[in-house]
């Protein structure tokens, strides 16, 4: 058990489950405090999500739809945690998000692109957003944190503007994908028959999961993923070592920032959300993939499990009873959840000593049992 | 143009508040980049006062509107304090978190507040129109808002209290060298506590000041619309310094108020540009300015970094 316990994997999962069970619970506690009534069986139902259907085919169709809504997290997810691993903090994804989204809408709405270009179109879109703030960072010094936030209500406002140029003129909605460009939906392969007919599962799904491992092996495994995590951890003794540490941050909000324009391309190309040219705040999405990254324990295959629960309980959300309750229960449930995982490091220490703690007694123990067993032989 | 001056000098009476706060903040070490979560609890705090006492007396509104916004956000900012100071939490993810929290948390709460009153209101609205005339003084048709003189009071009072008192020196010293600090005998988390609360108080004047700059109606699902984030651009361009800060915060006004008010320019009409455009502004200026400021930039030296009296 204690040998268990002492793998740092295993420790970060027991904090990620700490975090979520304490969140689940601070969740729960709000709700009482508001009314004590249908608490229980609302936090339940955000638990829940699709089983609080009863028939199993709608329950495979809904889960179908928050695995579709999962991958774009996923992949915002991965922008955050990539970025970390190199020792920046890419509040930026939001932003980059965005522009992957006003690109992919674009392409297809304005210019009747396929898919396939559309995709690579928000991917070239986030990526160049990313680089913008990694030479800001590399040359002008300009914290990236601030440049990232500033970008996203740039951006933000860029696609409102951009994007009303293909919205319903009755609405503030963007033009139905399915009227007008079917071609730039992504192809279901198949696999909208295994949701009972659900046609926002696409082939995004394997391409997020693929990537997700794909990031794992770059990170662990090759030359550059080394290289990019020297640089986080010291920019200086980097380039002392030969490594070109401003390419690298460049290099590495580049790729953040194309994994962000991806995860927009995965939505809004499945035809599941339009955009609205009104909206007055940056999606949530890229917020969201901050508290992914962190619960899944800055691992790319955590993060798939992490952002799907993410998912999971946002979408329970609206399972809430609306008469007492709002939807953004859950909003406030993984905002707690990120505001733990600040203390996972404390969990994971505490662990650590404790774990050293009981094994010193052990072996004081074991040495006090050594030294008796020595004398009743001298005897 | 009165109105762009009324709206420019109100927007930087909140830019300074709010940077104020951050500076703060700073100077004792920690980054908080939850101003702008702290500043949606403070507004919520000003605006239930607002919406719940019914008192006739500006004064006695003015005075308890303010400071429910100061409890409020020093209630508030010690969560960024016990998690950065006392956990050696990740700044920027704790400050992330927080922002996230006051827009979820505020909405949850006057949602419940609202439906509580009446069953079938559901919308995450405050309306204070009757409190908001107590802040204001119409003179020709300027409408001065008491919380300009705040601002004015607020930056004289900082800078003195930083550079010229006992405690905001030793302040700063913990933002430069906390181990230093800790060496003569000053308490650096304690320190750094009082930094981030007093932050949270500046946050907290500025969140209500920016929900009485034009409207008398908040729809808290919409936050503050990164104006925490502004004001640490602010805060940057101003080197950390108030007088500079209060400068800097009044260019960034300007242009956040010319969003509002471009209408009323004939000159600014007749481009026709979209009104989007001017809501970028604040922020492409913002960008701009720290391209060209960062370079040799001033921050305190130890902020972001957890104190660890072991490290060296």
């Amino acid at each position: 058990m204690k040998k268990v316990l002492k793998n740092p994997g295993v420790q970060t999962f027991v904090a990620s489950i700490i975090c979520i069970i304490l969140g689940l619970l601070i969740g729960y506690i709000v709700l009482l405090l508001i009314n004590p009534e249908g608490a229980a069986e609302s936090i339940l139902n955000v638990i829940k999500n699709f089983f609080t259907w009863s028939k199993p085919k709608t329950q495979l169709k809904q889960f179908g739809n928050t695995l579709a809504k999962t991958m774009p997290l996923l992949m915002c997810s991965l922008s955050i945690l990539f970025a970390y691993k190199v020792g920046l903090f890419n509040i930026g994804v939001a932003g980059q998000y965005v522009a992957g989204s006003c690109a992919c809408l674009y392409a297809a709405l304005a210019w009747g692109w396929g898919w396939l270009p559309c995709m690579l179109f928000a991917i070239v879109a986030g990526a160049v957003l990313g680089a913008v703030v990694g030479l800001l960072k590399s040359y002008c010094n300009v914290n990236e944190v601030i440049s990232g936030i500033m970008l996203n209500w740039i951006s933000l406002y860029t696609a409102n503007t951009v994007l009303s140029k293909v919205k319903e003129v009755a609405s503030p909605y963007t033009m139905y994908l399915d009227d007008i460009n079917p071609s730039a939906l992504l192809p279901n392969v198949g696999l909208d028959a295994v949701f009972s007919k659900n046609k926002y599962v696409t082939i995004a799904i394997p391409l997020a999961l693929l990537i997700a491992i794909a990031i794992s092996i770059i990170l662990n495994k090759t030359r550059l993923g080394y290289e990019l995590k020297a640089t986080g951890s010291n920019k200086n003794a980097a380039k002392y070592s030969g490594m070109k540490e401003n390419r690298n941050i460049v290099l590495t909000l580049v790729i953040a920032g194309g994994l962000a324009g991806l995860g927009a391309s995965m939505l809004y190309q499945t035809g599941y959300m339009r955009w609205e040219c009104t909206q007055s705040s940056v999606p949530s999405m890229g917020f969201n993939g901050i508290a992914a990254a962190f619960l899944g324990g800055l691992n790319p295959i955590g993060a798939i499990f992490s952002s799907f629960f993410i998912q999971h309980i946002t979408d329970g959300g609206q399972y809430v009873n609306t008469n007492f309750y709002s939807s953004q229960i859950s909003d406030l449930i993984s905002s707690v959840i990120i505001y733990l995982c600040g203390f996972v490091l404390f969990i994971k220490l505490s662990m650590t000593k404790m774990i050293s703690r009981s094994e010193d007694r052990q072996i004081q123990r074991q040495r006090a049992a050594a030294a008796g067993s020595g004398k009743d032989g001298d005897k | 143009m009165l109105l762009l001056i009324q709206y420019t000098l109100i927007f930087s009476s909140v830019l300074i508040l709010v940077a104020l706060g951050g500076c703060i903040s700073e100077h004792s070490g920690v980054i908080n980049l939850g101003l702008e979560g702290i500043m949606v609890i403070g507004a919520l705090g000003g605006a239930l006062m607002m919406r719940f006492c019914s008192t006739t007396s500006p004064f006695v509104m003015v005075l308890l509107v303010i400071l429910a916004a100061i409890v409020f956000g020093v209630a508030y900012s010690s969560l960024l304090a016990v998690a950065c100071i006392n956990f050696k939490a990740d700044q920027t993810l704790v400050g992330t978190a927080l922002n996230l929290l006051g827009t979820a948390a505020a909405t949850v709460l006057v949602k419940a507040i609202n439906t509580a009153m009446n069953p079938d209101d559901h919308s995450s609205e405050i309306e204070y129109v009757r409190a908001r005339k107590m802040f204001i003084v119409n003179i020709n048709g300027f409408e001065f808002n008491w919380f300009m003189l705040i601002a004015v009071i607020a930056v004289i009072v900082v800078a003195v209290m930083l550079y010229k008192t006992k405690f905001g020196l030793r302040l700063m010293a913990c933002g430069e060298h906390p181990q230093a600090a800790d060496s003569v005998g000053i308490n650096v988390y304690k320190m750094r506590w009082a930094g981030v609360l007093l932050s949270g108080a500046f946050g907290g004047l500025g969140g209500i000041c920016y929900i009485l700059a034009g409207v008398s109606i908040w729809k808290f699902e919409n936050g503050v619309a990164g104006f925490g984030f502004l004001a640490l651009a602010v805060m940057i361009f101003g080197q950390w310094k108030p007088g500079r800060i209060a400068l800097a915060a009044l260019l960034f006004g300007l242009f956040r108020a010319l969003s509002n008010t471009y209408i009323g320019f004939p000159a600014l009409a007749a481009l026709n540009l979209p009104s989007n455009v001017y809501n970028m502004m604040p922020y492409i200026v913002s960008l701009i300015v720290l391209a060209l400021t960062s370079k040799n930039s001033r921050a305190p030296k130890a902020e972001g970094i957890p104190y660890d009296k072991g490290s060296r």
